[in-house]
This record gives structure tokens, sequence and C-alpha cells, in this order.
């Protein structure tokens, strides 16, 4: 049986462009904050533009909208890192100074085998699926986690 | 279910069994029944039996721990550990269901990505909270404030120089908060429901003066994420 990983992706629209003043505490919480998940408990991957060290360069879903995607050895690695790191959480809370509220699901979570990292292509298509049709096994979210294909029912 | 909670709840009206629990409840490390026996003032067998009696209505959990090393015939009984159950126990007469309420009005908040308006709520309500505090006890302190927040069910760390001894003890300049009263809460919306109690001990610390303490969100699994600390200037 091969073992899966957690792949995460979610999206945010900017209130102003990554230089406007507004941003400044985002753009300096940016590089501190990739390190922090880095370093977490069960990180396994995180998406990165060539040559940068972050995905903010990338911009699949419109210019203002940006992307960020992980993979986390499970659901509660993902969990921990996302809710209870400090340093986390905080920017969590002051999100909606940074982005717009979308009140479609922004972040979808499936299950990738592990060792291989998702393309942004699927991680697109996984964002479409459970918007379109909910959570389910192949796009889920934090409220309603899937178990990994192939495990033993608890 | 609530005849069950009252009869689990009913347990600690023996004034030993109650010590046993709030000596293990007290607790950052699992229990052994020589420690809790010891910290009570019990015989060792007696405090056995209301532990596990304690175990039975749900109130601790239990682990079997082999002594290190031994194994095979003649290595002993494994060692039993005890802390705090993680069940939550509830009993509200007339029955009253806040929690289902919370979930719900909590649900709703976020769907209106009414973030702020929840924040500016718990800050007046801190503020209110901090306003009464300050009536009863001016020129409240960082004990003053521990005391408070014990009595809201923060369970905050002792201060280091208060030395019981018996329990954990935290630095004197800053308040770490053991249990988290929004617990269940706080599991399904993380960031609205601890930036929501962020708010509270803020506008507590406003609305009491304590213009010499900031708090903040420190998250660490199973306690409360938020942590109040002397600033800095003072």
């Amino acid at each position: 049986m091969t073992e899966h990983h957690l792949a995460q992706l979610n999206i945010g629209r900017l209130r102003a462009p990554l230089d406007d003043p507004r941003m400044a505490d985002f753009v300096r919480e940016l590089a501190p904050v990739n390190a922090l998940a880095e370093s977490s408990p069960g990180f396994v991957w995180r998406l990165r533009e060539e040559e940068t060290d972050d995905a903010t360069g990338l911009r699949p879903f419109g210019p203002d909208i940006l992307v960020n995607m992980s993979v986390w050895e499970s659901y509660d690695a993902l969990w921990a890192f996302t809710y209870r790191t400090d340093g986390h959480l905080e920017v969590l809370r002051r999100r909606a100074s940074w982005f717009v509220r979308d009140p479609a699901p922004t972040l979808v979570l499936w299950w990738v085998p592990a060792g291989t990292a998702p393309s942004l292509d699927e991680a697109v298509e996984r964002l479409a699926r459970l918007r379109a049709d909910g959570p389910s096994p192949e796009a889920f979210d934090f409220r309603s986690p899937a178990d990994p294909p192939g495990a033993t029912a608890t | 279910m609530t005849e069950a909670e009252i009869d689990a709840l009913g347990l600690l009206t023996d004034p030993l069994r109650r010590a046993l629990y709030r000596y293990v409840a007290g607790q950052d490390h699992e229990v052994s029944r020589a420690e809790a026996a010891e910290a009570v003032g019990a015989q060792r067998n007696l405090a056995a039996f209301h532990l596990d009696k304690l175990v039975a209505a749900r109130l601790l959990d239990v682990r079997q721990q082999r002594i290190s090393g031994r194994t095979g015939p003649g290595s002993g009984r494994p060692a039993k550990l005890y802390r705090r159950s993680t069940r939550q126990h509830t009993v509200q007469l007339p029955p009253r269901d806040y929690e289902t309420a919370a979930h719900v009005l909590a649900e709703a908040v976020e769907r209106h990505g009414a973030d702020a308006a929840l924040y500016a709520a718990a800050r007046e309500e801190g503020e209110r909270r901090g306003a009464a505090l300050a009536a009863r006890a001016p020129d409240a302190d960082i004990a003053t404030l521990r005391s408070y927040l014990g009595e809201c069910g923060y369970e905050p760390v002792p201060d280091e120089g208060a030395g019981s001894g018996q329990e954990a003890a935290g630095p004197p300049d800053r308040v770490r908060l053991r249990n988290c009263p929004f617990h269940t809460l706080a599991a399904a919306f993380p960031p609205l429901t601890c930036g929501m109690n962020l708010e509270l001990l803020r506008g507590l610390l406003a609305g009491a003066g304590c213009s010499g303490l900031s708090a903040r969100l420190a998250p660490e699994s199973g306690r409360c994420c938020v942590e109040i600390s002397k600033t800095n200037e003072n």
C-alpha cells in the first residue's frame, strides 16, 4: 500500500499590490513564516517559483490572487502548523487586512502519493472541484477531512 | 447522558477524591500513584482506589507503563500513570446547550466575514470585565490577574516564585494559561475563536488598567493560545 501525504492549496485576493504600504506587514512575514513551515514537524514540500524562495510570482487564478501550496506528512501535522504554531496563527488572524474575503472556499486539501509533488494545474482543478461539488475524498477542507486512500477506517 | 455526567461530578464531592483530581489536573506531567498519594497525604492503596474510580467515571485517563529496562517474569506490574481526561464533562441544570449555539454563531460570523465585529464585541466585553475587576481590586498587578484568570477557568501556570513545590511553575513576568475555556469552539474555528479570546484578554488588561502588561497569540496544543507578559518598557 502506497503511503500518502497531504497536499494543500490556498489562495487569496490581494487588497493591494505587494509593493503597496498596506501589504508591508504581510511581505515582512513571508520569509519567516515560510521558514517556520519548513521547520515544523511533518513538513514535506512547498511550492516555489523558479529562482525565487516563494510562490508570490505565480498567479494562475488572476493577477491579484496569490497562491500557496505545500505537502505535509499528515492532516494533524498540517493542522498543528496552521492553527497551533506561534507566528502562524497571528498571521491567519490578520488575514482579512491583506486579503479580500471570498465566500467560496479558498483552501483545498487532497492526498498525494508520498514522494510526489502536486502540479499547480492539479491544485487548480482540486479547488474547482471543491467549489463545484463540496467536500469529497478527492478535494476536502479542514472542516470535512477525508482519510488517505487505503487507510483502514477507525 | 446527563445522568452519567451527574454521577461523574458526584464523585468529586468526596474530599480525598477531589484533592486527587485537583492535583492530577494541575500537573503538566502524568502522575504516578505514589506521587498522587504523597501530594494529598493519603495512603497509597487508598489513593489508588480513588484514582481508579476517577478513571472509571472518565474524569481521569490512565496509561500503563513498564518501569524502563525490566521485562519478563519478576519485572513487576506496570506502573499506572494518570492525567486529566480530555473528555469534557458538562452539567447544566436545567439543560442548556450554549455550545451548539456558539458553533452555529461562529459559523455565521465566518460566512459573513464578520470577524472584525466579533473582535470589537469581545474587546468591549473584556473591558467591562476589566473595569469590574479594577473596582474590586484597584492597581491590579500580575498576581491579581493570575488569580482572576484562575476564577475564569484559564488555569494559569503558577508563578515560580509562589513555590508550592508540587506544581509546574512559570516565570513571574509571564502568564501562561493551561486551559482553553473555549476548547471545542477553538478546535472548530481556530483563528476566529483564538482571535476573540485575544481581544477579550486585551480588553481585560485595558479595562483593569494593567498598562504594563500585554497579551499576544502564542499558540500551543492543548492550552490557551494567549500569553500575557510584562511589556518591555516597563
